[in-house]
Protein backbone atom coordinates (compact mmCIF):
# COMPACT_ATOMS: atom_id res chain seq x y z
CA UNK A 1 0.00 0.00 0.00
CA UNK A 2 2.91 2.19 0.51
CA UNK A 3 4.04 1.72 -3.03
CA UNK A 4 0.15 3.15 -3.85
CA UNK A 5 0.83 5.73 -2.39
CA UNK A 6 3.64 7.07 -4.80
CA UNK A 7 1.48 5.88 -7.59
CA UNK A 8 -1.57 7.61 -6.93
CA UNK A 9 -0.66 10.46 -4.67
CA UNK A 10 -3.26 12.78 -5.90
CA UNK A 11 -5.97 11.18 -4.42
CA UNK A 12 -4.65 10.79 -1.34
CA UNK A 13 -4.14 7.25 -1.03
CA UNK A 14 -2.03 7.46 1.71
CA UNK A 15 -5.43 7.76 3.46
CA UNK A 16 -6.72 4.23 1.93
CA UNK A 17 -4.30 2.37 3.93
CA UNK A 18 -3.38 0.95 6.95
CA UNK A 19 -3.01 2.35 9.97
CA UNK A 20 -0.10 4.42 10.31
CA UNK A 21 1.72 6.50 13.47
CA UNK A 22 -2.34 6.19 15.08
CA UNK A 23 -3.85 7.62 12.33
CA UNK A 24 -6.69 4.98 11.15
CA UNK A 25 -6.89 4.76 7.40
CA UNK A 26 -10.08 4.97 5.58
CA UNK A 27 -9.41 1.05 4.95
CA UNK A 28 -8.03 -1.81 6.56
CA UNK A 29 -6.30 -5.01 5.50
CA UNK A 30 -9.55 -6.61 4.78
CA UNK A 31 -9.64 -4.63 1.87
CA UNK A 32 -6.76 -6.11 0.60
CA UNK A 33 -8.36 -9.45 1.00
CA UNK A 34 -11.16 -8.69 -0.84
CA UNK A 35 -9.01 -7.54 -3.70
CA UNK A 36 -6.85 -10.37 -3.41
CA UNK A 37 -9.82 -12.75 -4.62
CA UNK A 38 -9.94 -11.06 -7.85
CA UNK A 39 -8.79 -13.41 -10.27
CA UNK A 40 -9.54 -14.20 -13.96
CA UNK A 41 -12.55 -15.41 -13.75
CA UNK A 42 -13.58 -12.11 -11.59
CA UNK A 43 -10.99 -9.38 -12.52
CA UNK A 44 -13.31 -6.51 -10.99
CA UNK A 45 -14.48 -8.68 -8.28
CA UNK A 46 -13.06 -5.69 -5.35
CA UNK A 47 -15.29 -3.03 -7.36
CA UNK A 48 -18.28 -5.18 -7.43
CA UNK A 49 -18.37 -6.16 -4.02
CA UNK A 50 -17.60 -2.15 -3.41
CA UNK A 51 -20.62 -1.44 -5.41
CA UNK A 52 -22.53 -4.05 -3.27
CA UNK A 53 -21.50 -2.56 -0.38
CA UNK A 54 -22.38 1.51 -1.48
CA UNK A 55 -25.80 0.10 -2.28
CA UNK A 56 -26.66 -1.38 0.95
CA UNK A 57 -25.15 0.75 3.54
CA UNK A 58 -27.06 3.71 1.47
CA UNK A 59 -30.15 1.87 2.68
CA UNK A 60 -29.61 1.07 5.59
CA UNK A 61 -28.16 4.61 6.63
CA UNK A 62 -31.81 4.89 5.35
CA UNK A 63 -33.14 2.88 7.77
CA UNK A 64 -31.03 4.38 10.36
CA UNK A 65 -32.54 8.21 9.59
CA UNK A 66 -35.88 7.04 10.03
CA UNK A 67 -35.79 4.90 12.93
CA UNK A 68 -33.79 7.91 14.57
CA UNK A 69 -36.79 10.07 13.62
CA UNK A 70 -39.48 7.72 14.10
CA UNK A 71 -38.10 5.49 17.47
CA UNK A 72 -36.78 8.41 19.71
CA UNK A 73 -35.06 7.41 22.05
CA UNK A 74 -35.24 3.23 21.37
CA UNK A 75 -31.22 2.97 21.54
CA UNK A 76 -31.90 -1.37 20.68
CA UNK A 77 -33.74 -0.82 17.72
CA UNK A 78 -31.49 2.03 16.66
CA UNK A 79 -27.85 -0.09 17.98
CA UNK A 80 -29.57 -3.11 16.03
CA UNK A 81 -29.39 -1.19 12.91
CA UNK A 82 -26.10 0.25 13.28
CA UNK A 83 -25.22 -3.72 13.81
CA UNK A 84 -26.16 -4.67 10.77
CA UNK A 85 -24.11 -1.40 8.64
CA UNK A 86 -21.26 -2.25 10.98
CA UNK A 87 -21.30 -5.59 9.62
CA UNK A 88 -20.87 -4.65 5.85
CA UNK A 89 -18.31 -2.24 6.49
CA UNK A 90 -16.52 -5.29 8.27
CA UNK A 91 -16.56 -6.87 4.89
CA UNK A 92 -14.71 -4.25 2.86
CA UNK A 93 -12.60 -3.19 5.35
CA UNK A 94 -14.04 0.61 5.89
CA UNK A 95 -12.07 0.83 9.18
CA UNK A 96 -13.01 4.40 9.99
CA UNK A 97 -17.13 4.09 9.58
CA UNK A 98 -16.37 0.80 12.10
CA UNK A 99 -14.21 3.06 14.48
CA UNK A 100 -17.74 5.63 14.69
CA UNK A 101 -20.02 2.46 15.16
CA UNK A 102 -18.10 2.00 18.17
CA UNK A 103 -18.93 5.47 19.10
CA UNK A 104 -22.17 5.41 18.74
CA UNK A 105 -22.64 2.13 20.91
CA UNK A 106 -20.92 4.04 23.40
CA UNK A 107 -23.53 6.87 23.05
CA UNK A 108 -26.63 4.20 22.83
CA UNK A 109 -25.52 2.29 25.64
CA UNK A 110 -24.99 6.04 28.01
CA UNK A 111 -28.60 6.46 26.33
CA UNK A 112 -27.16 10.04 24.84
CA UNK A 113 -29.44 10.93 21.94
CA UNK A 114 -27.38 13.84 20.81
CA UNK A 115 -24.19 11.66 21.01
CA UNK A 116 -25.94 9.22 18.78
CA UNK A 117 -26.89 12.22 16.20
CA UNK A 118 -23.68 13.17 16.13
CA UNK A 119 -21.86 10.17 15.95
CA UNK A 120 -24.38 9.14 12.81
CA UNK A 121 -23.84 12.13 11.12
CA UNK A 122 -20.12 11.51 11.15
CA UNK A 123 -20.91 7.89 9.54
CA UNK A 124 -22.50 9.53 7.40
CA UNK A 125 -19.66 11.74 6.75
CA UNK A 126 -16.79 9.12 6.34
CA UNK A 127 -19.48 7.06 4.11
CA UNK A 128 -19.74 9.64 1.30
CA UNK A 129 -15.78 10.42 1.62
CA UNK A 130 -15.00 6.54 1.24
CA UNK A 131 -17.20 6.64 -1.71
CA UNK A 132 -15.46 9.62 -3.50
CA UNK A 133 -11.96 8.13 -3.01
CA UNK A 134 -13.04 4.75 -4.15
CA UNK A 135 -14.64 5.85 -7.20
CA UNK A 136 -11.55 7.62 -7.34
CA UNK A 137 -9.67 4.51 -7.07
CA UNK A 138 -10.87 2.27 -9.22
CA UNK A 139 -11.23 4.77 -11.93
CA UNK A 140 -7.36 5.35 -11.72
CA UNK A 141 -7.03 1.64 -11.80
CA UNK A 142 -9.12 1.39 -14.85
CA UNK A 143 -6.79 3.98 -16.74
CA UNK A 144 -3.85 1.86 -15.60
CA UNK A 145 -5.14 -0.76 -17.00
CA UNK A 146 -4.04 -4.72 -16.67
CA UNK A 147 0.24 -3.18 -16.39
CA UNK A 148 -0.95 -0.87 -13.71
CA UNK A 149 -2.90 -3.92 -11.73
CA UNK A 150 0.26 -6.11 -12.23
CA UNK A 151 2.50 -4.16 -10.24
CA UNK A 152 0.05 -3.40 -7.76
CA UNK A 153 2.03 -3.70 -4.60
CA UNK A 154 1.20 -7.27 -2.71
CA UNK A 155 0.74 -6.81 1.08
CA UNK B 1 -5.38 -18.90 -1.75
CA UNK B 2 -6.05 -21.83 0.41
CA UNK B 3 -8.15 -25.09 -0.94
CA UNK B 4 -9.35 -27.98 -0.54
CA UNK B 5 -7.25 -30.18 -2.56
CA UNK B 6 -7.84 -33.46 -4.03
CA UNK B 7 -11.55 -32.47 -4.29
CA UNK B 8 -13.15 -31.57 -7.14
CA UNK B 9 -10.50 -32.21 -10.05
CA UNK B 10 -10.85 -34.19 -13.12
CA UNK B 11 -11.20 -37.78 -12.05
CA UNK B 12 -11.24 -37.01 -8.35
CA UNK B 13 -14.69 -36.72 -6.06
CA UNK B 14 -17.28 -33.92 -7.08
CA UNK B 15 -16.27 -30.42 -5.08
CA UNK B 16 -18.19 -30.67 -1.92
CA UNK B 17 -21.00 -28.00 -2.16
CA UNK B 18 -21.60 -25.72 0.40
CA UNK B 19 -24.47 -23.70 1.01
CA UNK B 20 -23.86 -20.03 2.02
CA UNK B 21 -26.39 -18.46 4.42
CA UNK B 22 -26.18 -14.73 4.56
CA UNK B 23 -28.87 -11.71 4.74
CA UNK B 24 -26.19 -9.11 3.85
CA UNK B 25 -25.18 -9.20 -0.15
CA UNK B 26 -21.98 -8.19 0.66
CA UNK B 27 -21.38 -11.08 2.70
CA UNK B 28 -23.01 -13.06 0.70
CA UNK B 29 -20.76 -12.42 -2.42
CA UNK B 30 -17.23 -11.98 -0.69
CA UNK B 31 -18.26 -15.44 1.13
CA UNK B 32 -19.06 -17.51 -2.22
CA UNK B 33 -16.00 -16.07 -3.83
CA UNK B 34 -13.20 -17.20 -0.84
CA UNK B 35 -15.27 -20.67 -1.12
CA UNK B 36 -15.27 -20.67 -4.66
CA UNK B 37 -11.15 -19.97 -4.98
CA UNK B 38 -11.30 -22.45 -2.31
CA UNK B 39 -12.64 -25.28 -4.93
CA UNK B 40 -16.07 -25.37 -3.22
CA UNK B 41 -19.28 -25.39 -4.82
CA UNK B 42 -21.54 -22.73 -3.49
CA UNK B 43 -25.01 -21.95 -3.45
CA UNK B 44 -26.00 -18.71 -1.36
CA UNK B 45 -29.30 -17.42 -0.19
CA UNK B 46 -29.88 -14.53 1.38
CA UNK B 47 -32.23 -16.04 4.85
CA UNK B 48 -33.17 -19.17 6.58
CA UNK B 49 -36.06 -19.76 4.92
CA UNK B 50 -34.34 -19.82 1.70
CA UNK B 51 -32.10 -22.43 3.03
CA UNK B 52 -34.09 -24.70 4.11
CA UNK B 53 -36.38 -24.82 0.58
CA UNK B 54 -32.97 -25.43 -1.11
CA UNK B 55 -32.11 -28.31 1.80
CA UNK B 56 -35.80 -29.69 1.11
CA UNK B 57 -34.63 -30.05 -2.63
CA UNK B 58 -30.72 -30.41 -3.13
CA UNK B 59 -29.67 -33.87 -1.46
CA UNK B 60 -26.09 -33.02 -1.71
CA UNK B 61 -25.31 -30.41 0.64
CA UNK B 62 -21.72 -30.87 2.13
CA UNK B 63 -21.78 -27.96 5.10
CA UNK B 64 -23.74 -25.09 5.97
CA UNK B 65 -22.14 -21.98 6.64
CA UNK B 66 -24.62 -19.10 8.62
CA UNK B 67 -24.96 -15.40 9.72
CA UNK B 68 -26.05 -15.60 12.77
CA UNK B 69 -28.29 -12.21 12.67
CA UNK B 70 -30.86 -12.00 10.02
CA UNK B 71 -33.94 -11.12 9.94
CA UNK B 72 -36.87 -13.54 10.53
CA UNK B 73 -35.16 -16.67 11.53
CA UNK B 74 -31.20 -16.33 12.34
CA UNK B 75 -28.65 -18.78 11.74
CA UNK B 76 -29.14 -20.13 15.32
CA UNK B 77 -32.70 -21.20 14.45
CA UNK B 78 -31.57 -22.55 11.09
CA UNK B 79 -29.20 -24.44 13.11
CA UNK B 80 -31.61 -26.04 15.36
CA UNK B 81 -34.13 -26.92 12.51
CA UNK B 82 -31.40 -29.07 9.98
CA UNK B 83 -30.02 -30.86 13.71
CA UNK B 84 -33.75 -31.38 14.19
CA UNK B 85 -34.36 -32.94 10.87
CA UNK B 86 -33.51 -37.03 10.46
CA UNK B 87 -32.70 -36.19 7.21
CA UNK B 88 -30.65 -33.19 7.36
CA UNK B 89 -28.62 -33.45 11.14
CA UNK B 90 -25.45 -35.21 9.96
CA UNK B 91 -24.88 -31.98 7.44
CA UNK B 92 -22.28 -29.59 9.26
CA UNK B 93 -22.91 -26.01 10.26
CA UNK B 94 -20.66 -23.43 10.63
CA UNK B 95 -22.41 -20.07 12.10
CA UNK B 96 -20.65 -16.74 11.63
CA UNK B 97 -20.95 -13.58 13.15
CA UNK B 98 -19.44 -10.09 13.28
CA UNK B 99 -19.51 -10.14 17.16
CA UNK B 100 -17.52 -12.07 19.79
CA UNK B 101 -20.74 -12.71 22.52
CA UNK B 102 -18.98 -16.14 24.19
CA UNK B 103 -22.47 -17.10 25.44
CA UNK B 104 -23.93 -16.85 21.75
CA UNK B 105 -20.65 -19.25 20.76
CA UNK B 106 -21.35 -21.48 23.40
CA UNK B 107 -25.09 -21.56 22.50
CA UNK B 108 -24.35 -22.00 19.10
CA UNK B 109 -21.63 -25.25 19.91
CA UNK B 110 -23.92 -26.49 22.36
CA UNK B 111 -26.88 -27.05 19.38
CA UNK B 112 -24.63 -28.93 18.01
CA UNK B 113 -22.84 -26.17 15.05
CA UNK B 114 -19.27 -27.47 14.17
CA UNK B 115 -17.58 -24.33 14.53
CA UNK B 116 -18.51 -20.42 14.98
CA UNK B 117 -16.22 -17.88 12.70
CA UNK B 118 -16.18 -14.25 13.51
CA UNK B 119 -16.77 -12.07 10.46
CA UNK B 120 -15.02 -10.90 8.25
CA UNK B 121 -14.50 -14.73 7.37
CA UNK B 122 -10.60 -15.21 5.83
CA UNK B 123 -9.02 -17.70 3.19
CA UNK B 124 -7.55 -18.97 6.25
CA UNK B 125 -10.67 -19.90 8.47
CA UNK B 126 -12.01 -20.84 5.36
CA UNK B 127 -8.82 -23.83 4.90
CA UNK B 128 -8.77 -24.56 8.66
CA UNK B 129 -12.95 -25.84 8.13
CA UNK B 130 -11.78 -27.79 5.54
CA UNK B 131 -9.29 -29.77 7.19
CA UNK B 132 -11.61 -30.25 10.30
CA UNK B 133 -15.08 -30.29 9.05
CA UNK B 134 -15.27 -31.81 5.69
CA UNK B 135 -11.85 -34.76 5.97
Amino acid sequence: MQDANLRYPEIGISEVSLTFGGKIGYLDEQFCQVEDLQDEASPNFAEEVVTLFFKDSARLMSNIELALEKYPKDFNRWDAYMQQLKGSCSSIGASRMKCEFMSFRDYCGQGNVEGCMRSFQKVKREHTVLRQKLETYFQLLRQAGPAGAATRPVM
Amino acid sequence: MASCKGLGGEGSAPAPHVLAVDDSSVDRAVLASILRSSQFRVTAVDSGKRALELLGSEPNVSMIITDYWMPEMTGYELLKKVKESSRLKEIPVVIMSSENVPTRINRCLEEGAEDFLLKPVRPSDVSRLCSRVLR
